[in-house]
């Protein structure tokens, strides 16, 4: 049983929530804000929003392409949270959460940062480098200001998911395998007997990223999990209309393929 | 009393701890349990003194350098000689700790990061001596500066694999190598070849390398009636330098780490970490490191392919902040010189990183009067720089 008021009462529903990641800048930061908003449109619950990092260990090598394009536009860690309201201004409602490796948080500091979250409308952080042992001054900062830091819990996680999951806020992410993003591994029936496990001490809705790249996946995490979490894939569809992204004139068609594409992938 | 580092979160001060993800929680869980367990047992002490003794060639000399001494007119110089270990650098002390602890954790696939290639030829020597399938990371650009140890390494039977993130060069190889991990975790050790990485990394290469600083201490005093006055050592991670230094912290010796300065540290090409980083998290441990203003991690550059880190151990961030140690930085330019005096003077070709040490030590032994004593710790030798030399004394001749 579900037991909190997720992001701020902005998550309508608890189940079936599709989760996409963009990374900020990627191509540029006006594409972002387009492409937040056609994920919108194809039925995303929440956005997660990537802040491109130097040496992203957690990643695979769609992201880390990803993050290079953005680190090349000049994309930083507060410029990223800046778009949010201009997303906002142009129709985003649904909730943000921005995932960034701890170093530019460390860099900006703790306190600055979720000011930074709070003056600019995201609902929810998530920091792939500090497990549950190194996050208690983040978790603190986070409920202060009413941010949702999200957890994750691994196919290894074992005894300490209890402990990691009774204190989740916001959704739980469950990592699918042993890895980094962007696998192609076939997910393994052990994933389904992993998120069973999981839900039983979650209080938030329970949602599985890594490796999902099909509609067969897709399908698959549903049946099992109350969310899905998308990432390499999303950026590959990116990837491959980087240059259309890019020119004004083609822009808008290329949108258009990107959301059928998304639209192929969640149906 | 004095506070025994790391405490049990893996802390030294406020560096140190576990910036990993995850999945990497219960491999690292697994680990100090088994390395706790191991460095308990007598008898797996004992074998890993006696694969030091039969096998690496330990104790190595330690070299009074006379000549050098005489040239320069002050401090009593005394050299430890880490460059007549087998392979030719302190890296297998760790690398033979390391793998005893694999073969007893029942891991047979070992996996490695390497950046002048001396800690992937320590890593492939020991895969070949105990039996172990071993993959090491190294980036493309080290791969080209550093060829004689690529070659060594597969003839060892190591898998060599590039990397062509970043710059090539160290840092993307251990990202490199830390992804591999995390996908491969429960049949794969992670042989980490400095004190840098999560917990317990940083405390278990010190401890498989204090046995420079242990047998330092015990040769010194056949030869001289007190502890050196001064230590010096060369760090990148840091690991010959911890190793070198964790016996004499609580002795009246002032230790000091050479940290490289590249082009000098008022250019954008060096690697001093601690003369120019800032607090960060880098590969799993808060420390101090080269980053912008945006938290990004920048990248180093060093004529040393062993210094060419922009991070450092955890330990060495908090002796520094502690001012437990003192801290230089020495150019590439000072670096070869001092190479080229000792190569002339002592008949020792060392390895560009610890000349760095020597240079900083050379400097400051001339102004210091002759009853004072200097212990350099000449952490590998220079063979596999020969192209490295050959190519910045061009000319000269």
């Amino acid at each position: 049983m579900l037991t909190q008021t997720l992001f701020q009462g902005k998550l309508s529903k608890t189940e079936d929530l599709f989760i996409p990641f963009i990374e900020a800048g990627d191509p540029s930061p006006e594409v972002t804000i387009e492409l937040a908003l056609k994920l919108q449109e194809a039925g995303a619950d929440i956005l997660e929003l990537g802040i491109p990092y130097s040496d992203p260990l957690a990643d695979g090598p769609t992201i880390q392409r990803a993050a290079k394009r953005a680190l090349d536009n000049g994309m930083s860690l507060k410029q990223a949270i800046e778009l949010i309201p201009t997303m906002r201004e142009k129709g985003l409602t649904i909730p943000v959460v921005v995932f960034t490796y701890y170093n530019p948080v460390l860099r900006i500091g703790e306190e600055t940062f979720f000011e930074l979250l709070e003056e600019h409308g995201a609902e929810g952080v998530l920091i792939p480098d500090l497990p549950y042992e190194e996050s208690e001054s983040v978790r603190e900062l986070a409920l202060k200001h009413e941010i949702e830091y999200i957890s994750l819990v691994a196919p290894n996680s074992e005894a300490r998911i209890q402990k990691i999951a009774s204190e989740a806020r916001g959704f739980l992410y469950c990592v699918s395998t042993l890895g980094v993003t962007g696998g192609e591994n076939q997910l393994s029936s052990e994933v389904t007997h992993f998120i069973e496990k999981v839900k039983k001490h979650s209080p938030v809705p329970v949602a599985v990223g890594f490796g999902i790249s099909t509609n067969d996946d897709v399908r698959m995490i549903r049946e099992h999990a109350d969310g899905v979490i998308i990432g390499s894939k999303i950026i590959r569809l990116v990837e491959a209309e980087v240059e259309n992204l890019k020119d004004e004139h083609k822009r808008e068609a290329a949108l258009d393929r990107f959301y059928n594409n998304v639209r192929e992938l969640v149906e | 009393m004095v506070q025994v580092y790391p405490d049990q979160k893996g802390r030294y001060g406020d560096f140190g701890g576990k910036y990993v993800p995850e999945t990497l929680m219960a491999p690292l869980q697994e680990l100090e349990e088994a390395l706790d367990e191991a460095m308990a047992d007598k008898d797996f002490i004992a074998e890993y003194h006696h694969v030091l003794e039969k096998y690496a060639g330990r104790p190595t000399a330690l070299t009074h350098a006379d000549k050098i001494t005489d040239l320069l007119g002050g401090a009593k110089i005394y050299l430890k000689r880490e460059d007549l270990l087998h392979t030719g650098a302190h890296k297998l002390n760790n690398a033979i700790g390391q793998a005893l602890l694999a073969k007893r954790m029942g891991k047979s696939k070992i996996i490695a990061e390497t950046g002048a290639g001396q800690h992937g030829v320590a890593s492939a020597t020991v895969a070949a001596k105990f039996g172990l399938e071993c993959k090491v990371f190294m980036g493309e650009e080290d791969i080209r500066r550093q060829e004689p140890n690529v070659f060594r390494m597969k003839m060892l039977g190591a898998e060599v694999i590039p990397v062509s993130s970043g710059r090539g060069t160290l840092k993307d190889a251990t990202n490199e190598a830390i992804r591999y991990w995390v996908a491969n975790c429960e049949d794969h050790f992670y042989l980490i070849g400095s004190v840098v990485g999560p917990h317990p990394y940083p405390r278990m290469v010190r401890d498989f390398q204090r046995i420079i600083g242990d047998e330092s201490k015990r040769q010194f005093l056949e030869g001289e009636p007190t502890l050196p006055d001064y230590i010096y050592a060369c760090v990148g991670g840091g690991s010959n330098a911890i190793g070198m230094f964790h016996p004499f912290l609580e002795d009246d010796v002032e230790l000091i780490g050479v940290e490289a300065a590249g082009k000098g540290v008022d250019t954008e090409e060096h690697a001093a970490t601690l003369t120019k980083g800032d607090r960060g998290v880098i590969h799993g441990s808060l420390t101090f490191l080269l980053q912008d203003e945006h938290g990004q991690i920048t990248e180093p550059y060093s004529i040393s392919a062993g210094l060419d880190y922009p991070g450092i151990g955890p330990e060495h961030a908090y002796l520094f902040d502690s001012k437990q140690v003192r801290y230089e930085a020495v150019t590439d330019e000072e670096a070869m010189d001092a190479l080229k005096l000792l190569t002339e003077t002592e008949g020792i070709i060392p390895a560009v990183e610890s000349a760095h040490a020597l240079a900083q030590a050379f400097k400051e032994a001339k102004d210091l009067p002759r009853d004072k004593t200097i212990l350099i710790n000449l952490s590998g030798r220079g063979d596999k720089d020969l192209a490295t030399i050959m190519n910045h004394f061009k000319g000269e001749e």
